[in-house]
């Protein structure tokens, strides 16, 4: 004989369609909340303009090698608007909409792609975790913040990032099995942009979901239009509030676009079709709730002028913070790298300092 | 008071700080009712329970990332590899995240975590059960590399291990996990994690070594006493960072130097102290720094692993090269 044992859905989730229409019969009450709305569209053009900006400053010399987020917009404001304070998150290294929303700078942002670890002391939560360049390990630190909040019987959750070229990674299963085992209050984004650099989404492998991903370890899994804040801000939120109240982790799958290169240093033309991105443009998150808001009577081309106006006034700011922020010094390779700097490091300092002078 | 073998030192140890350090967890496979695969970590489980005492998935590479995790939020992960063999999934997380923490937040976040494993041969263990790659974290920055070779020096290493507020890889030499037993005082008292132990004076000839070596060392010593030749015995416990000021100063007054270690020869932390003795060392030395290690290949199966690592005989004749030149 043989009965079906076990069987699994994945659910879509989408509020706002691509024309910034609602769609569904179900209006949730942050579709009119207005005023939040705005302020997260503000937050989505302050994200786009600045990322824009860092790339101007990188083809000019003035910033390192810098990953862009344009496009991911609404989906990493979502999470950060759907956590606490209290919570931490775990970034990769692209999530500035999540961070800024948080309170971390662009001046800080502006530091670590300009080659200063500086830009990893945010003034934002002081216990988030920096940006993850070795791809997924990530997950697993948000897992052991999870671990901590739980054995502490503290009501925090841990929220990380994970592109869907790093959902190969071992560390993301191995963090969804760790979330199972312990029942951890964690929520994991996979958040799929569709490149992981030159390699598509349909190359990671031949599932239908990433988000099923969790199915396999029994972690409640979903999937979400991440160009569409309204419904990315409600999965993540009700994941979230699930994972604080002792009702388990999450994987959640956002599905978006990588709207430029992968970081200043590719050149995403070598290996994708212009008619592809252009058709992503599409689907572009900020136009989107732009569109939607102006439907609604609640935008305007006079807000928005204004809107433009502001944002580029306090980029303005950060940019000279950082340009005129001055070398770290010498000392500083050697000051953080133990709590007290061990004898053989103290001889290097000083030969360091004495060859500087 | 009864005499305990290194073993059931560590297990004091971790007892200890349990009981005095709330944010102190355990976390590796099998260690909660069994204990550990040595037992090291016997009746720990049952003394504070399993929210302090955690076994976990086989997974090396969750245990390690989730430790990071803990410790830069605020608690004292002490993980278990099972066996050094399979501490190469945990690398990434030690080199990537655990080295780094501190400096890449200037000091924001840190990792006050200790990773402990089994390591060396000699056990008649299958293949991945006998490595000596300590070299490996003595090269990464930011982590301290600590190998006892006694009951106390286990106990109050890994005690100060613990409260260290950086990553620790602390390497239990397992070929003596249970000789050389000693009274051991369950006192709380930790040990330096920045200097060389004296184990033995001598006037004629510096013997270095760590772990399992050292009782091999010891036995060299000992013939050596009888063919009237004085060794004096240091024990480097702290492979990273290495107190060189110790064994220089003990070059000072014999002159001849020998390293003996059952790691692989090539860039290992043999070669580090032969640098270092070149470098400060060379005015003093009558004769050529010899090192005794394990040879540059993989170490075999069991048949054949004690023709692998340095014995009594290859560190005597090696001495014997050296007395020969001066």
């Amino acid at each position: 004989m043989s009965a079906t044992v076990a069987s699994f859905s994945v659910e879509y989730h989408q509020f706002l369609d691509r024309d910034g229409r609602l769609i569904g019969d179900d209006i949730p009450e942050l579709a009119k909340d207005f005023e939040k709305l705005i302020s997260i569209y503000k937050l989505m053009v302050q994200t786009r303009t600045f990322d824009f900006k860092a790339i101007a400053l990188q083809r000019t010399g003035k910033l390192g090698t810098y990953a862009s987020c344009l496009g991911h917009e609404a989906a990493q404001i979502s999470i950060g608007s759907a956590m606490r304070e209290e919570d931490c998150f775990a970034p990769m290294y692209r999530d500035y909409g999540t961070q800024l929303y948080r309170g971390v700078t662009m001046t800080e942002i502006l530091l670590y792609w300009g080659g200063d670890e500086r830009g990893s002391d945010y003034s934002g939560p002081r216990h988030d975790f920096a940006w993850c360049v070795p791809i997924a390990t990530q997950c697993l630190h948000a897992a052991g913040a999870a671990m901590v909040y739980k054995l502490r019987d503290e009501k925090r959750v841990a929220v990380t990032v994970v592109g869907d070229g790093g959902s190969s990674k071992g560390d993301v299963l191995e963090a969804i099995n760790a979330a199972s085992a312990y029942d951890l209050p964690l929520v994991i984004v996979i958040m799929n942009n569709q490149w992981a650099i030159s390699v598509p989404r349909s190359k990671q492998n031949r599932a239908k979901t990433l988000a099923q991903k969790g199915l396999g370890a029994g972690l409640h899994s979903a999937q979400v239009d991440g160009n569409d804040y309204i419904a990315s801000h409600l999965v993540m939120e009700e994941a979230i509030e699930r994972a604080r109240n002792g009702e388990g982790a999450s994987v959640i799958e956002m599905i978006t676009y990588r709207l430029t290169d992968h970081t200043t240093a590719d050149d995403a033309s070598r290996y994708r079709e212009n008619a592809e991105v252009e058709e992503a443009w599409k689907s572009e998150p900020i136009a989107r709730l732009r569109k939607y808001l102006e439907s609604e009577g609640q935008w305007d081309d006079k807000k928005q002028s204004k809107l433009e106006k502001e944002v580029a006034e306090v980029i303005d700011v950060a940019v000279k913070e950082y340009l005129n922020t001055p070398s770290p010094g010498i000392a500083s390779m050697f000051d953080y790298m133990y709590a007290e700097l061990p004898h053989d490091l103290q001889a290097q300092k000083e030969f360091a300092l004495k060859e500087a002078e | 008071m009864p005499k305990v073998a290194m073993v059931e030192a560590l297990s004091l140890a971790m007892g200890s700080e349990l009981r005095a350090d709330k944010d102190m967890v355990i976390m590796g496979e099998d260690v909660g009712i069994n204990g550990g695969v040595f037992r090291a970590t016997s009746g720990l489980q049952e003394e504070f329970g399993d929210l302090r005492v955690i076994d976990t998935p086989l997974a090396e590479t969750m245990i390690c990332g989730m430790a990071v995790g803990m410790a830069a939020q605020g608690m004292r992960p002490v993980i278990e590899a099972q066996f050094m063999g399979f501490v190469y999934a945990m690398v990434d997380h030690m080199i990537s995240h655990a080295g780094r923490m501190r400096h890449r937040t200037r000091g924001r976040l840190s990792c006050p975590m200790v990773l402990r494993m089994p390591f060396g041969g000699g056990i008649h263990a299958p293949e991945h059960h006998s490595e000596s790659t300590e070299a490996m974290f003595a090269h990464m920055p930011g982590i301290r590399v600590v190998i006892p070779s006694s009951p106390s020096r286990a106990y109050g290493l890994l005690l100060a291990s613990i409260r260290d507020p950086d990553p620790v890889v602390f390497l239990e030499p397992k070929r003596i996990y249970r000789w050389g037993k000693e009274e051991v005082e369950d006192d709380g008292e930790e040990l330096p994690l920045d200097v060389c132990f004296l184990l033995r004076d001598g006037t004629d000839v510096t013997l270095v070594s760590w772990g399992a070596m050292i009782k091999e060392t010891l036995e060299a010593a000992d013939k050596l006493a009888e063919q009237g030749i004085s060794a004096e015995v240091i024990d480097v416990a702290t492979i990273s960072p290495l107190d060189m000021d110790t064994i220089i100063e003990s070059v000072e007054k014999t002159g001849r130097c020998v390293i003996i270690a059952e790691a692989a020869r090539h860039c290992g932390v043999a070669a580090e102290i032969a640098a270092n003795l070149a470098d400060r060392g060379i005015y003093n030395l009558l004769a050529p720094v010899k090192r005794v290690t394990g040879y540059d290949t993989v170490i075999p199966l069991y048949r054949m692993e004690m023709k692998y690592l340095p014995s009594v005989e290859r560190i005597l004749n090696t001495v014997k090269k050296v007395f020969a030149v001066s």
